[in-house]
């Protein structure tokens, strides 16, 4: 494949940057990277934003709506500060990856195209009107908008996830005279079994971001003793949903990916475990350092057996080690090996806290019990990190390859962009994200510090309430619905 | 099968023009419209529930691009990098200003993501500009490549030198054409949207610009055909493709009628028609080229640049349905917010 590859492209040939391409790899993982800290927040929150609307909607009690209106007043800017960060990655395959996208082009942008018309359409226009049309046009409509905007941005998890998967696992593809590839079925590539178990694990990684958050906030609110409605029914739905997610992170969806890393990637999970060579019934490394001028693990603390275990369902299973395969072939060991461990680590953590967060729970005693809300509190940022590395895993696991087993990483950059004009470029989007950073969270600190209570930003107030007057729509509405109850019927259900 | 994508193609980049083309004119012109406060609160509020779905056009066209011509899509994207981030960062900046000004109660505050906000929405719609002038122009596909990178400046003041950048002053005047455009756009949107001052301010800026917008057409058309003869090409081998520059003639004449008659709502229509007709003279002009090349033999072609058949039949289907499904939420959410908004 190289060699042809060489011969159709010949702008390959014409330089040798390795540098570039090192460069080309950190501007799309920084830029990766910082975006992905607001979707796994947001695709979350969405979810447990639709539950609160969904009490709202059943009980009709204002106490869920100011819930709701809560954690929307956190959402929307995380909401737009990812739509945004975005939109460079989405023209980043062209702009740092253009040999890989015009090659991969055929197959892939099927879904990078389809994201768009169904995902993002759907979350754009229903959070326009979630957010500035929400109380105007009744309860039924504010829930529906709210399940819209949580349908797209999971359906822009799932198109998004499937253009990863095929460059994880290539299926369905021939390869074109010209070097390019062609799709052979669409069905499968949306169908692709990696997808299942990486939708899964990355859906549930965002569930536990989000649910942290929401319990972390009410923990907040309960030991201030301020707010301390809101702060029960957040810590309730934080620790439930949190409880179900990290639990869901480790078996089922964890478990299957490792097993479907040992089935395609052994390289990968080999990096990732920090096993050097091939073993019978090989055992699972808790904490270590890798140390490749030895090809050994310095001051090991394992367990016998297990990693046969977890890989292939049999304590006698053969592991292949890094040995195994030629050093080329391998990814950054130490940072997929500490990448993996923390991810791992500190999802077991997430997985007791809540465990007995629950527990006190279910015996009545969490809200009192304040050392167990101190940690919820201290935890809260502790997802973010965990869902950054397991895509560190994910993505520099599979180095060399951009589309594993097929490309290299170095065969696909923009060879024409030199290493002068990313620097340029990447210091823009560093300054950039600074400014989103702060910016975010002095949104969040001013938020959390009114509380749901306060009234909203005059500012958005006087604007939801100037729109809810000037729509005429609902006027007539409701005007119609005084001289004609039929037709009003009719005319809810197509706006609903 | 390339050229309905091509059409398609042509149709979703007219879209986002039409749509964002309105807030990006309402954004770079309302610090003037606009006098007070409220009145600024005013013009977001008729632009807000929007923008953000108008944006989804452009971000649709580029997954498009990508899905059926990948080598236009990562030529272009490569070659013009410098100017695609320069883009990114002012999209990104205008998009959180617009969102963040709500946010805290200060005077201060508003006034800074007001200026972002601004500033993000005149230098936009130049770019974007300067990009189309770019595509007609022609770009230098190197030897022996299908890929090339351009400068943003080499020899500003010779547009056809076989090296040239991003700016020139072809695709300057093209830059400030685009703005005076879609400034147009902007103002009759916020006359047909807006009452009392508001709605008399913005009526005096789009005469304004309309003036602006026909002077630069006058000038830049011939222009560009004295510069690029071999553009007219296709319009004298299919003279009925003169439909599209006709429509651009009799939207700005529309214009210019409504306006003086006051007619809201036809103004922002010829408007509309106005782009929509320069935007498909300038397909029809290339077609069926979609990346020309100063050495015309290098030039990226529907043939040479699209994805393979299945891809392009099943990405008709599949994308053919979700853009079908986004026009429909389009046309509910606009008919939801319809109405003008009161200062």
């Amino acid at each position: 494949m190289s060699a042809a590859l060489m011969s159709v492209h010949p702008v390959l040939a014409l330089q040798d940057t390795s540098s570039t391409v090192l460069l080309h790899r950190w501007q799309f993982g920084f830029n990766l990277i910082y975006h992905y800290l607001y979707p796994q927040l947001t695709m979350g929150l969405i979810l447990l934003i639709v539950v609160l609307e969904t009490l709202y909607l059943r009980r009709g009690h204002e106490f869920y709506k100011k819930a709701a209106d809560f954690w929307v007043r956190l959402f929307a800017p995380a909401f737009v500060i990812g739509a945004v960060t975005g939109i460079p990655l989405e023209f980043g395959f062209g702009t740092n990856w253009a040999v890989f996208s015009t090659v991969s082009g055929g197959v892939i942008g099927q879904t990078i195209a389809l994201e768009g018309v169904f995902a993002f359409f759907v979350e754009s226009a229903f959070l326009g009107l979630y957010l500035y049309g929400g109380d105007a046009f009744g309860k039924k409509v504010r829930w529906f908008s709210a399940f819209m905007v949580f349908l797209g941005s999971w359906a822009s998890g799932y198109f998004i996830l499937t253009v990863n998967a095929w460059m994880q696992n290539p299926i369905s593809y021939r390869t074109l005279p010209d070097g390019n590839l062609a799709l052979v079925h669409f069905w499968k590539l949306f169908l692709n079994p990696w997808m299942f178990h990486q939708y899964i694990h990355v859906m549930g990684g965002a569930v536990v971001t989000a649910s942290f958050a929401m319990a972390g906030i009410g923990a907040f609110y309960l030991l201030s003793r301020r707010d301390v409605q809101f702060g029960k029914l957040f810590v309730t739905l934080g620790v439930i949903a949190g409880l179900a997610s990290s639990l869901w992170m480790i078996y089922p969806s964890g478990d299957m990916e490792s097993a479907a890393l040992a089935e395609k990637q052994p390289i990968k999970l080999a990096a990732a475990e920090g096993l050097f060579h091939t073993e019978k019934g090989a055992s699972l490394t808790i904490i270590g350092q890798p140390n490749l001028q030895t090809m050994r693990i310095d001051n090991p603390i394992e367990l016998p057996k297990i990693l046969s275990f977890l890989s292939y369902r049999s304590f006698e299973a053969t592991v292949k080690g890094l040995e195994a395969f030629p050093r080329s072939l391998w990814p950054n060991v130490p940072l997929v090996y500490y990448s993996y461990h923390i991810m791992v680590g500190l999802g077991t953590i997430f997985a007791a806290v809540m465990l007995l967060a629950a527990l006190l729970l279910w015996r009545g005693r969490l809200f009192r019990s304040r050392r167990m809300l101190w940690l919820l509190l201290l935890i809260m940022p502790f997802p973010f990190i965990t869902n950054t590395v397991g895509w560190v895993v994910a993505e520099s696991g599979r180095q060399p390859w951009i589309i594993y087993g097929v490309m290299k990483t170095a065969q696909g950059a923009s060879r024409l962009v030199n290493a002068g004009n990313v620097y340029f470029t990447i210091a823009g989007l560093a300054g950039l994200f600074l400014l989103l950073s702060v910016l975010y969270v002095i949104v969040v600190l001013k938020e959390v510090h009114q509380g749901p209570e306060a009234p909203q930003s005059e500012d958005v107030e006087r604007l939801e309430k100037e729109i809810r007057e000037i729509i005429p729509g609902r006027r007539a509405l409701q005007e119609r619905r005084r001289e004609e109850p039929i037709e009003s019927g009719r005319e809810e259900k197509v706006r609903g | 099968m390339q050229t309905i994508w091509f059409i398609f193609i042509a149709f979703i980049l007219t879209m986002y023009v039409l749509l964002d083309g309105f807030d990006l004119g309402a954004g770079a012109i309302y610090p003037f419209v606009a006098k007070d406060d409220k009145e600024r609160r005013a013009v977001q509020r008729a632009i807000l529930p929007m923008w953000d779905g108008n944006e989804t056009w452009l971000v649709a066209a580029g997954g498009g691009l990508f899905l059926s011509f990948p080598l236009l899509y990562s030529a272009s994207m490569s070659g013009f990098y410098l100017a695609v981030f320069v883009v990114l960062w002012l999209l990104i900046l205008r998009g959180v200003g617009l969102e963040m000004r709500h946010l805290l109660d200060n005077d201060l505050w508003r006034s800074f993501w007001d200026g972002v906000f601004f500033l993000g929405s005149l230098l936009l719609p130049f770019f974007f500009g300067v990009a189309l002038a770019n595509v007609m122009r022609g770009v230098p596909i190197g030897r022996g490549g299908k890929y090339f990178f351009q400068s943003l400046w080499t020899d500003p003041l010779h547009p056809l030198s076989k090296n040239p950048g991003i700016l020139d002053w072809y695709t300057v005047m093209i830059g400030l054409l685009a703005l005076c455009a879609v400034i147009l756009h902007g103002t009759t949107y916020l006359t047909m949207k807006t009452t009392g001052g508001l709605r008399n301010s913005s009526r005096i800026f789009a005469g304004a610009f309309w003036v602006a917008t026909v002077g630069l057409t006058a000038l830049a058309t011939p222009l560009t055909f004295y510069l690029l003869p071999q553009r007219l090409s296709h319009f004298e081998s299919a003279p009925w493709g003169f439909v599209f520059p006709a429509a651009a003639i009799g939207g700005i004449l529309t214009v210019g009628y409504a306006l003086a008659k006051g007619r809201d709502g036809l103004s922002f229509g010829g408007s509309c028609a106005y782009i929509a007709g320069m935007m498909s003279s300038t397909a029809f002009a290339i077609y069926p080229k979609v990346l020309p090349a100063v050495d015309p033999s290098r030039s990226l072609t529907i043939y040479n640049a699209s994805a393979p058949h299945h891809s392009l039949v099943v990405g008709l289907i599949a994308w053919g349905l979700g853009l079908l499904l986004a026009c429909i939420y389009f046309a509910i959410i606009y008919r939801m917010f319809r109405g003008r908004v009161e200062v």
